[in-house]
């Protein structure tokens, strides 16, 4: 896994689902009209573009590295969040209260949780 | 029909439902690396993982559904996932040389954060509050 993606990629979903609890504080549902719901889901696109350079890396440095760890698990949690997410986003949009930013705040939640996941996968080797 | 449904899907229950969603998820990928790759570690912790994201999905697609019949499923699984948790809760912790590796139910659901365990209450109160008013 490339670390320095990994921990940017956290902060970016944490700073996402902090910007959705504010929308669901404030009680706005997702607008992509409005500059706060444009905002939310520009960050969210941002975010999976990330995953998917973390997929490619993730597997650039499985196949280069020869380490031995878990590989069905690390493929697991290198493409999971990348599904998660555009569900998330597209089950989200489909509501027109505040609890639609707020399935925005568990699925952006889940990318740092797996992502925790990942790296003790990829640490786990012998 | 509808409107029940539409009521079940929508609010609380879109969180509610998009939860459930990524333990069905969750319990289903971890169990099935599980079972795939090194099964005799710890055969009846990974069958129960596999129990339990089987009892997810259909709680998941029944809510999701929101019928009148759906929701008399989702009201079934529910029951036995909570009725699960705190089996495998509490002989995870009475007998934990029964369990080396861990199941999404293992210690009341503390691998992630408890809400296995306040997922099914959760559940059952949005199956009861969105009922309501619908008769």
């Amino acid at each position: 896994m490339i670390e320095i993606l990994a921990t940017v990629l956290t902060y970016v979903a944490l700073a996402a689902a902090v910007w959705a609890a504010v929308l669901v504080v404030a009680n706005k549902p997702v607008q992509l009209r409005e500059w706060h719901g444009l905002w939310l889901y520009g960050v969210v696109a941002l975010l999976e573009l990330g995953l998917l350079a973390q997929l490619v890396g993730g597997i650039v440095r499985l196949i280069g590295d020869d380490r031995q760890i878990d590989t069905f698990a690390f493929l697991g949690y290198l493409i999971t969040p990348l599904v998660v997410l555009p569900l998330a986003a597209l089950w989200a949009l489909a509501e027109r209260t505040r609890w639609g930013p707020a399935v925005m705040v568990i699925g952006c939640l889940t990318v740092p949780v797996l992502i925790v996941r990942l790296r003790q996968v990829w640490e786990a080797h012998v | 029909m509808s409107e029940l449904a539409a009521r079940t899907r929508s609010g609380p229950g879109r969180l509610l439902i998009a939860v459930y969603a990524i333990f069905a998820l969750a319990a289903t990928a971890r169990s099935a690396v599980q079972l795939g790759t090194h099964f005799s570690r710890a055969p009846l912790a990974y069958l129960l993982s596999a129990f339990a994201g089987v009892v997810y999905i259909v709680a998941t697609v029944c809510l999701a559904r929101g019928d009148r019949a759906s929701r008399r499923v989702a009201t079934v699984s529910i029951v036995v996932e909570l009725v699960g948790v705190l089996a495998v809760g509490t002989a995870s912790l009475s007998l934990p040389d029964a369990f080396p590796d861990a199941t999404v139910w293992s210690d009341y659901g503390q691998g992630y954060g408890y809400i296995p365990a306040v997922l099914p209450l959760l559940g059952l109160w949005w199956l009861r509050s969105s009922a309501r008013d619908v008769e």
